[in-house]
């Protein structure tokens, strides 16, 4: 019985790590005013950095994978801030356009990595017994991170005075534009090491459409946690747990097997269902997914 | 940098700004295959010929005109009125299922077959985008849910052929018997361009051109859609006309997916086989038209050459088919980004 409910946790939490990162990305950009769908995007191209730096060197160190991964979600997210907010293109059509461009460039240019092993794959801690990548470390340790920078530091008051009211920040004598792609190349980052995660640590090989689905259940994880890292960590969990249940459960019951994969995208319409009703929509940054023009409203 | 309002815009400022938009997105492709390591000579010469420089090009063009005609016209018109449907794909799969649904299992005389497959497939793609309708009203944001719904989608249409609806005489493959006869939909000879879907798609964009522009809904519609806060004012119900928008998208793309079942396929077989992608392609075709339903008749050929391109890069220079989202991708992004040139003038320094 002990044994279930660890191996579960366990699972949940590596299947969680990439919706953490990705969603705590998700957080930084959004918190800044800016709406990014395009996380799935921004993972496929981190998978796909982290993947052919580890492949194509085995000898240098794996924190440079990393960083290539991070390095690349972040230059994809240029697009969206120059769109977004340098030529104030609409946020919502900017990400979905970005979607697409990260899955498809990383479907085009990761093709010759397809099939490929990775003999240097990040080697999973063992803490108090049990088996964990450093990457869930690593995300559980940069929730609480941005956390304490969103509510107790003056640079994080900064980014959220951006998002609820550009206006008054721009009075203060803030740059709303200069935050804003900070706060969008930032996100761009946590994104890129979602995807390094799936790639040198989760399954460590490279294949097309890696993210499947992740990076949009990121997006809609962040209005459930209600733009709220430490909650992100528990929403994140959630969703790895039913990912869990859904490989648990297949094969070996009478429930056909797509009502399992369709089931992630069932329960996050449910929960934002839930989460709409309860007004928790109404925790959004006031200035989301609205370009900042000075002297207009 | 800063952008000053310009006092009106013009049509012919619109169309240079996308033209230019256009041009700019076809050189940044030209970079990323040479990135991918093919001559971007190589890859618009093999697109142009096999599309537009040869008779059965031109028909595979036309082929995938028909659902991005129906579907981008419905999106042009929930642009117009701020509902983001990005679940035409979802949509699409549904009216498919619907269409092979009633060929197969209700008995129907001959000639009824057809026209009752295309109605039950408006009827299915107009309730999936009904859901994201209807969760829109608990404040669920529609690109979201018609996003999910697509994956939804997905299963059910998978669940369906490899499950209750899996065909008697088919062996290993997972697809659904063949519909009966008087379903099959004309072509033209030698193309599987069927042409009465084709005729509906002109009548459906031009009809909703024409409810947009003319019809005191269309009018409603775009006040909505333009300023939201003079709508509430004047006492319109923005929430019922984002329903009968998202009914009417929807509807189209059911349309879509049952004309491809009727029209090419004649049975319900995977979901990456009905449709490649056409929900997101007509998210383009729709944004290019600057949302008038009608102008699609012109754009939706255009992004059937990307299309149709994307299959022959396929067999031509063995590029993976994703070469189409990186096409679509960045054609949406720098439509959008271009936006901000058809009103303003740029001013230089600051201000």
């Amino acid at each position: 019985m002990d044994n279930i409910v660890v191996e579960a946790l366990v699972r949940a939490l590596a299947v969680g790590t990439p919706l953490l990162l990705a969603s705590l990305g998700a957080i930084v950009n959004e918190r800044s005013g800016i709406v990014n769908l395009g996380m799935e995007g921004v993972m496929a191209i981190g998978a796909l950095a982290a993947f052919a730096v580890a492949a194509s060197a085995p000898d240098a160190s794996l924190w440079l994978a990393v960083l290539a991964s991070m390095l690349a979600g972040a230059a994809l997210c240029t697009l969206h801030a120059l769109a977004t907010v340098t030529l104030r293109a609409n946020q919502f059509v900017s990400g979905l356009a970005l979607a697409l461009i990260g899955t498809g460039a990383a479907g085009l240019l990761g093709k010759k990595f397809e099939g490929l092993p990775l003999f240097n794959k990040v080697p999973d801690w063992t803490l108090g017994g049990f088996t964990v990548s450093p990457f869930t470390v690593v995300a559980l340790l940069l929730a609480g991170a941005l956390a304490f920078y969103l509510n107790a530091t003056r640079p994080g008051l900064t980014l959220r005075s951006v998002g609820e009211n550009p206006a008054a920040a721009d009075v203060l004598g803030v740059n709303v534009g200069l935050v804003r792609w900070l706060g969008v190349l930032g996100g761009g980052a946590l994104g890129g090491l979602a995807g390094a995660f799936l790639s040198l640590s989760y399954r460590s090989s490279w294949s097309d459409n890696m993210a499947g689905g992740l990076g949009w259940i990121a997006v809609a994880l962040v209005i459930f946690v209600a733009w709220d890292p430490l909650r992100a960590v528990a929403g994140a969990l959630f969703f790895g747990f039913l990912y869990y249940l859904q490989f648990r459960l297949q094969g070996n019951s009478p429930i056909p097997t797509e009502v399992f994969s369709a089931m992630p995208f069932v329960l996050v319409l449910v929960v934002l269902a839930l989460a709409g009703r309860r007004g928790q929509a109404g925790s959004a940054p006031a200035g989301l997914g609205r370009a900042y023009v000075r002297g207009e409203r | 940098m800063r952008f000053v309002a310009l006092p009106a815009t013009t049509t012919a400022r619109s169309a240079l700004v996308t033209l230019a938009a256009v041009v700019v997105a076809l050189v940044v492709c030209a970079l990323i295959f040479l990135v991918y390591g093919v001559s971007p000579g190589a890859v618009y010469g093999s697109m142009l010929r096999g599309t537009l420089g040869d008779p059965t090009g031109l028909a595979e063009v036309g082929r995938r005109t028909i659902p991005l005609l129906l579907i981008g016209s419905g999106l042009a018109l929930a642009f117009r009125a701020q509902f983001f449907n990005i679940g035409a794909e979802g949509q699409l799969l549904l009216g498919a299922v619907f269409a092979a649904g009633t060929a197969l299992f209700i008995p129907l005389p001959g000639p009824l077959v057809a026209p009752a497959m295309f109605i039950m497939g408006a009827l299915g793609g107009g309730l999936w985008a009904g859901i994201a309708a209807w969760l829109r009203r608990v404040n669920v944001n529609e690109i979201l849910s018609t996003l999910m719904l697509n994956y939804v989608a997905v299963a059910v249409v998978t669940y369906l052929i490899a499950g209750p609806w899996k065909g008697k005489d088919v062996r290993g493959y997972i697809y659904t018997d063949t519909i009966p006869a008087g379903g099959y939909l004309p072509v033209v000879p030698g193309t599987q361009v069927h042409w009465p879907t084709l005729l509906l798609g002109i009548v459906v964009a031009l009809g909703l051109q024409w409810l947009l522009t003319r019809s005191t809904f269309g009018y409603a519609l775009r006040v909505v859609g333009e300023n939201a806060g003079a709508a509430r004012y004047a006492g319109l119900n923005a929430a019922g006309i984002a329903t009968v928008v998202a009914l009417i998208t929807g509807g189209a793309a059911g349309l879509a997916g049952a004309g491809e079942v009727a029209g090419i396929h004649h049975r319900l077989l995977e979901a990456g086989q009905i449709s490649l992608g056409y929900g997101f392609t007509a998210v383009i075709v729709a944004w290019l038209a600057r949302g008038n339903p009608a102008l699609c008749l012109v754009t939706a050929p255009l992004m059937g050459v990307i299309l149709a391109g994307g299959d022959l890069l396929k067999i031509d220079l063995n590029m993976p088919f994703r070469v189409v989202d990186v096409f679509s991708g960045v054609i949406l992004l720098c439509l959008i980004a271009s936006e901000v040139f058809v009103r303003h003038r740029v001013v230089w320094g600051r201000a």
